[in-house]
């Protein structure tokens, strides 16, 4: 029935990748994020922006687990990647982060050289049967990250030697690397300069032809720049979720408006 | 006059100085602490330094020097007869302290009056008698040069003492006096105190220092002494340790090559038993622990450390030298002969440093930011793949470091090997064997009634240097290990 319904409205809808459903977070007794519901296209980058504290990272944590890591958080609702509940016992969480990748806020190369900073996913789960595929995969990841010509007389340095932009498109090609089908970014640029800032943003753009990209903000002119849809979350409370465009220019709900225009922060 | 009540005037006036300062300081601001410059307590605390630090300062240095000068006036005075054949100055001069150490004390429990102490004469009064009944005992009967150098002793430290509380206390005085009239309402009292402090707490660093360096000095003063008598290469490069005791006569083979095996051979086997069980430790309980486990394993770990080695060496001689033979002794495999070998104190001392090395260890894997392990969960790596691959790469640097520290330890412990090793010194491989290490020879080359004079007392100076240089070698190298670490992640 579902199927039937999406299928409808592909003509003017890209698929949904996404849907999470009456997603409710804990921390202990601290209630994070408040029965959330929200579809996420694929091949689109949407953005979720918010005053900070108001849960954008632990939902995106609970889209690929990481969430399981914290000993106190506890998850309610049903969260579906093409249709699959992840949250499903029979769903390995590791298996899980290999198709659902991840991208910090702080660059975090592991102290390795470059070439074994993206090797590391591909290695852990065997994407290379050889040396020749592996060093095909590194260098593809590496041109997607848009840092194989920084880099590639270089690949035996370590990856902690690139400065800090380099250093987050290291990471991002290290998520790619891996071949996921999601990737989700938590203030991938808040540590970088403007320029890397606008490398990293051009980046996410073009990743957006094969990924679903869901990326956290704080910053309204990135979401305005980067994203096709954004959602924006209060208190816990997915607040509005639409068009970036319409977001930013009609607003329906009068918190978004106050948060836009710098009244709530 | 009693250092006793000297502390106490001295501390008396200080706490005079304190309040007048105070008052004097309120006094010149017109009653009012915000015309002054320096809170008021500020200008106490600055009398009170004045009072004291002088004051005290001379009365430790007058301490130390009395002592000596009198010794060598006294001895300076005494009749050449006083010093016979078969006696020497210093024994005499020991003789002198101890007859005036009497008479002092015979004047205190009031068995002579101040005036017979300072007149009586060997002839009149069995003085041996009288000095043993308020116990002092004498080796022999009085001389009377002795009896005469020793009332010039108890003059000369009467003299002393007068003069040193009159110095003091005028020095103590004359500080309240100068301090006061430094006090006015501009004067920087704050700033002042502020370097009083500064100067105690570099003073007492630099006694932590001055005494490494005393410690220093003695163990390359005598090990250049123990090179004189014996030669270096010999030491260095001997195959073979046999040391004769004085009186039996013959050279010794001093060569410290086979305690220098000993101890390497110890160290490696207890660094074999607590490097992997440290580390899996620290593994486990940074990484999977519940923090519950943890709070209760870790302290419990910890006790380990806290127990004193010599427990450690009863353990390996009385429990695992016994269990070993039992398993390789001579009606099995007949590879040992006795409880004590490198094994047991090996094996020993190896749970001894277990928690060295995993309390350490497990400081550095924490330190591994959290970062590091989102990045490789997020990438869909397992923990154990994340441990291996990420985590003890990026804690390398400090694992060896903790290493190396452990090493350093195991090289310098000497309780275990004493009792667990066994007392040969030997160049074999066979670990069950008994052997010895270079601390537990030290320890044996100083006990005993050794002439200290001797290469067989003094080659323990030059082993206790080499051990030194060992040790701080290692420590140095780790403590540039560990924190070159520390760096990459600040
Ligand atoms: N590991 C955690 N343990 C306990 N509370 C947490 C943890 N992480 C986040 N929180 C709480 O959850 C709420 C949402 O945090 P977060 O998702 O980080 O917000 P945002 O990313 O929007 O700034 C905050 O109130 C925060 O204090
Ligand atoms: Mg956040």
């Amino acid at each position: 029935m579902n199927d039937m319904r999406l299928t409808e409205r592909a003509t003017d809808m890209k698929e949904i990748k996404i849907t999470a459903e009456g997603v409710d977070v804990f921390y202990g007794d601290a209630h994070a994020i408040k029965d959330v519901s929200v579809e996420i296209e694929d091949k689109t980058v949407t953005a979720f922006i918010g005053p900070s504290g108001c849960g954008k990272s632990t939902f995106l944590r609970c889209l690929n687990r990481m969430n399981d890591t914290i000993d106190i958080a506890r998850i309610e609702g049903d969260i579906l990647i093409d249709g699959e509940d992840i949250y499903h016992p029979k769903v390995d969480p590791v298996q899980l982060r290999a198709k659902v990748g991840m991208v910090f806020q702080k660059p975090n190369p592991f102290p390795k050289s470059i070439y074994d900073n993206i090797a590391y996913g591909p290695r852990i789960h065997g994407l290379a049967k050889t040396k020749a595929d592996l060093d095909d995969i590194v260098e593809r990841a590496l041109r997607r990250g848009a840092l194989w010509d920084e880099v590639k007389d270089r690949l035996q340095e370590p990856g902690t030697g690139l400065s800090g932009g380099q250093q987050q498109r290291l990471c991002i090609a290290r998520a790619v690397a891996t071949e996921p089908e999601v990737l989700l970014m938590d203030e991938p640029c808040s540590a970088l300069d403007p320029i890397a800032t606008a490398q990293v943003e051009e980046l996410i753009d073009e990743l957006r032809q094969n990924y679903s990209v869901v990326i956290v903000t704080h910053s309204m002119q990135q979401a305005a720049r980067v994203s096709q849809k954004t959602a924006f979350f209060h208190l816990g409370i997915l607040v509005e979720y639409g068009e970036t465009g319409e977001i930013f220019t009609t607003p329906k709900d009068s918190r978004t408006e106050s948060y836009i225009t710098g009244r709530i922060g | 006059m009693p250092v006793f009540w000297l502390v106490i005037i001295v501390l008396a006036l200080a706490a005079a100085g304190y309040l007048l300062g105070r008052s004097r300081a309120l006094q010149s601001a017109g009653g009012d602490s915000r015309n002054l410059h320096s809170q008021p307590n500020y200008y106490g605390s600055h009398v009170i330094m004045w009072v004291t630090v002088p004051a005290f300062g001379l009365m430790i240095v007058w301490l130390l020097a009395q002592p000596l000068l009198i010794d060598g006036r006294i001895a300076a005075q005494l009749p050449d007869t006083a010093v016979s054949e078969d006696t020497t100055l210093g024994l005499v001069m020991s003789d002198v302290r101890r007859v005036a150490d009497g008479l002092d004390r015979a004047v205190g429990q009031g068995a002579m009056t101040e005036e017979q102490a300072g007149s009586v004469a060997t002839e009149l009064a069995d003085l041996r008698e009288q000095l043993a009944e308020v116990g002092v005992a004498l080796g022999s009967n009085v001389s009377s040069d002795v009896l005469n150098a020793a009332q010039r002793y108890r003059d000369f430290k009467a003299t002393g003492s007068l003069l040193m509380g009159i110095v003091v206390i005028a020095l103590a005085i004359a500080g309240l006096i100068l301090a006061l009239l430094r006090t006015t309402n501009e004067f920087r009292a704050r700033n002042v105190v502020e370097r009083g402090v500064l100067t105690i707490l570099m003073f007492a660093a630099s006694i932590a220092i001055l005494t490494t360096i005393g410690i220093l000095l003695s163990l390359v003063f005598n090990t250049i002494e123990f090179f004189r008598l014996y030669s270096a290469w010999d030491f260095f490069f001997g195959l073979e340790w046999a040391p004769s005791f004085s009186g039996r006569g013959g050279a010794s083979s001093l060569g410290v090559l086979p305690l220098l095996w000993g101890t390497f051979y110890i160290s490696l086997i207890a660094l074999l038993v607590s490097v992997p069980i440290g580390l899996f430790a620290a593994i486990y309980l940074s990484e999977y622990a519940t923090p519950r486990v943890r709070a209760i394993a870790k302290p419990l770990l910890e006790v380990l450390a806290g127990i004193p080695t010599i427990v450690y060496g009863l353990f390996a001689l009385l429990t695992v030298g016994p269990m070993l033979v039992s398993v390789f002794g001579q009606n099995t495999v007949g590879w040992m002969s006795g409880g004590t070998a490198v094994m047991t104190a090996g094996l020993v001392m190896g749970v001894m440093l277990i928690p060295f090395v995993s309390s350490l260890s497990d400081d550095i894997i924490n330190a591994v930011p959290q970062a590091m392990r989102d990045g490789s969960y997020g990438l869909g790596a397992t923990q154990s793949e994340t441990i291996r691959q990420v985590i003890l790469p990026a804690a390398l640097p400090g694992i060896v470091g903790a290493i190396l520290l452990a090493a350093s330890r195991a090289i310098g412990e000497t309780m275990i090997v004493v009792l667990g090793a066994g007392a040969a010194a030997r160049l074999s491989l066979n670990p069950f064997e008994a052997m010895t290490t270079v601390t537990a020879k030290i320890v044996s080359q100083l006990t005993g009634d050794s002439d200290f004079a001797s290469p067989e007392a003094l080659v323990a100076f030059a082993l206790g240097t080499t051990l030194f240089v060992l040790t701080l070698g290692l420590n140095v190298l780790a403590l540039y290990i560990v924190r070159k670490y520390r760096e990459q992640y600040e």
